[in-house]
């Protein structure tokens, strides 16, 4: 079975609100310094869907990323977490694509790849948050998508996916080639082994360019985005952030009550 | 662009009754309509709809789409999909409005990618630029760290709104609207559906609750969650988490608020060892009243919070949970 895994890196989002910057002129968020990047934490658990269907049956992982130069780190890491193969798909052209033209980039270099069987994507790209790249990746390969899976298992030609929905989850079966994106509820992804780490530094990381994927240039970078970004900015918070004190934190909680019952909040 | 015209509200519908998410894209589909003055209409996909068309129309929609069959019965991604474009190609809104709900989700991005379209995700705040005309689309991005104002270059433009964002339109059963029944014809179901698997939280829908009591990373065994449930209980509220406890199985995924979980929007929000990441708060902000309760001085959820003690959980809950229970039994 041939898996694609798209990944995308990021700022870290979990780093402490204290810390977050934004250029709001450029209207671009500014790089904490200290904290390095990360794989978006929705596309390592799609990283994981893929190594654990690899667990049960023979299968060969290969990971995607649309980025730039420090991208490489990104590939690295998921090919030390156990995923074979890693491409870098970079080009000037394709510089502020929005989601509909990152999925356009995507399905090319999977065409490109060609002998595709499941393609996985995280629920969202935790920065922007959009949670469109998979379902878009899918409709401009003419394929189905089961979005939110918190479970995948190959069963021969098919696949089952577990799909979270409120208050529970359905279980749905499709044939292959499907995109499935992945969500938290899968569970934690594995931590890069010894043994994947340094296989990963050995392993050449291609990178592909406009040209090599047969790119339509009409429908990549900022030219062909949808939709203008018009401002960015921290929002202020509202709320009162009225401390309550006690001589500990018993008589602290019994004041707390009081001052709600005050406020009629109870 | 000039062709383009009017407001269209995808309806959702609940348990065989209209969501309530649905109110509050009418509410605003309603505004947005007289905003640009022009019509507002709903597309009602689903199974015995003669009450829900009366009360869309009851609820500002000029004119209601309605594929009434047992087909729509439940959510299709494929079914949805061909019946929510073909009327987009054929009524050619200028605005498209979906929930950022479990429907919304899986189907907005579909839709954009198959008509061309624009589309912004999990909008919190929707209005017209009076000169253009144009949708002005607020959402919370880096988890809601920072907020991005976006404005479309392509139509129609379709935006999904976040539960409890938008003012829900109020009821007028004088209202006139035209009811259109669509046929869709036979359709094709790539994904199927061979079993639903529905989990029961034993307590008050968390979405529905006045008090929420929600516990979060500083709670590191199941048994602690007990103090949570426990004030919760008497304050007949319901429990939630963050991802963590949930991630950790202290509690089960269906506990989880925040951007990826529930969108909760009580009276009462207690957080429980809760540090306040912007993730979490995206499920909870649009509550009247939040409380702190945090060991941590400079834990973030005191920047968010209406009320805060620092304290330790273990310490602080047992007395919240008697006092409360005087309060109770006092009244």
């Amino acid at each position: 079975m041939n898996i694609i895994v798209c990944i995308k890196q990021i700022i870290d989002p979990e780093m402490p609100p204290a810390k977050f910057k934004v250029d709001s002129q450029a209207k671009k968020v500014i790089p904490p310094e200290s904290i390095p990047l990360k794989v978006s934490p929705f596309d390592a658990q799609a990283v994981e869907a893929a190594l654990r269907i690899k667990e049960k049956q023979s299968a060969t992982i290969t990971a995607l990323t649309v980025g730039q130069a420090t991208a490489s780190e990104a590939i690295k890491h998921v090919l030390s977490m156990g995923v074979d193969e890693g491409i870098i798909l970079s080009d000037a052209a394709f510089e502020g694509s929005d989601v509909f033209g990152t999925a356009y980039i995507l399905s090319q270099a999977i065409r490109k790849i060609g002998n595709y069987h499941l393609i996985l994507c995280g629920r969202q790209a935790a920065d922007w948050d959009m949670g469109v790249v998979g379902s878009a990746l899918a409709e401009y390969l003419g394929i189905p998508v089961v979005t939110l899976a918190r479970k995948v298992e190959a069963s021969g030609a098919n696949l089952r996916v577990e799909r979270v929905i409120p208050d529970g989850h359905e279980v749905a079966e499709v044939a292959l080639p499907v995109v499935v994106t992945v969500s938290s509820e899968l569970g934690q992804p594995r931590l890069p082994s010894g043994k994947g780490i340094i296989m990963a530094a050995r392993k050449k990381v291609p990178i592909w360019s406009a040209k090599d994927i047969e790119c339509d240039l009409s429908r990549v970078g900022a030219g062909a985005a949808r939709s203008d970004l018009t401002a960015l900015f921290i929002p202020t918070q509202k709320r009162r952030g009225e401390m309550v004190s006690g001589e500990n934190a018993a008589d602290a909680a019994a004041k707390l009550v009081l001052r709600l019952r005050e406020e009629k909040a109870i | 662009m000039a062709d383009y015209r009017g407001v269209l509200v995808l309806a959702e519908m609940r348990d065989q009754a209209t969501a309530p998410i649905t109110r509050e894209l009418l509410g605003a589909g309603r505004r947005l309509a007289q905003d640009i003055g022009e019509g507002l209409s709903a597309l009602l996909l689903g199974s015995g709809l003669g009450a829900a068309t009366k009360e869309a129309i009851a609820s500002g929609a000029d004119k209601v789409y309605v594929v009434d069959s047992t087909a729509f019965a439940s959510y299709n991604s494929d079914g949805y999909l061909t019946v929510v474009t073909k009327v987009c190609q054929e009524i050619r809104p200028a605005i498209l409005l979906m929930g950022q709900t479990s429907i919304g989700r899986d189907l907005a991005p579909l839709v954009a990618a198959r008509l061309g379209a624009s589309l912004s995700t999990d909008c919190v705040d929707l209005k017209i630029e009076p000169a253009t005309k144009k949708l002005v689309q607020t959402r919370p991005v880096y988890g809601g760290n920072a907020l991005a104002v976006v404005v479309s270059k392509a139509y129609p433009q379709i935006a999904t709104v976040r539960a409890r964002a938008m003012k829900p339109a109020e009821p007028d059963a004088s209202r006139q609207g035209e009811v259109i029944a669509i046929d869709v014809g036979s359709l094709e179901t790539r994904v199927r559906i061979v079993d639903v698997v529905k989990m029961e939280t034993g307590q008050v829908k968390l979405e529905e609750a006045k008090v929420v009591v929600a516990g979060g990373a500083g709670i590191s065994e199941a048994k602690d969650f007990d103090l949570v449930k426990e004030l919760a209980a008497v304050l007949g509220g319901a429990v939630g988490a963050t991802r963590l406890p949930c991630e950790d199985g202290l509690v089960p995924w269906g506990f989880q608020i925040g951007q990826t979980g529930k969108i909760v929007a009580p009276d009462l929000y207690i957080a429980v060892a809760i540090s306040g990441a912007p993730q979490h708060m995206a499920g909870c902000s649009g509550s009247k009243c939040i409380v702190a309760v945090n060991k941590d001085p400079q834990a973030n959820i005191f920047k968010v919070a209406d009320f805060g003690i620092v304290a330790d959980y273990k310490q602080a809950l047992p007395v919240m949970i008697k006092k409360c229970q005087e309060i109770k039994t006092s009244h």
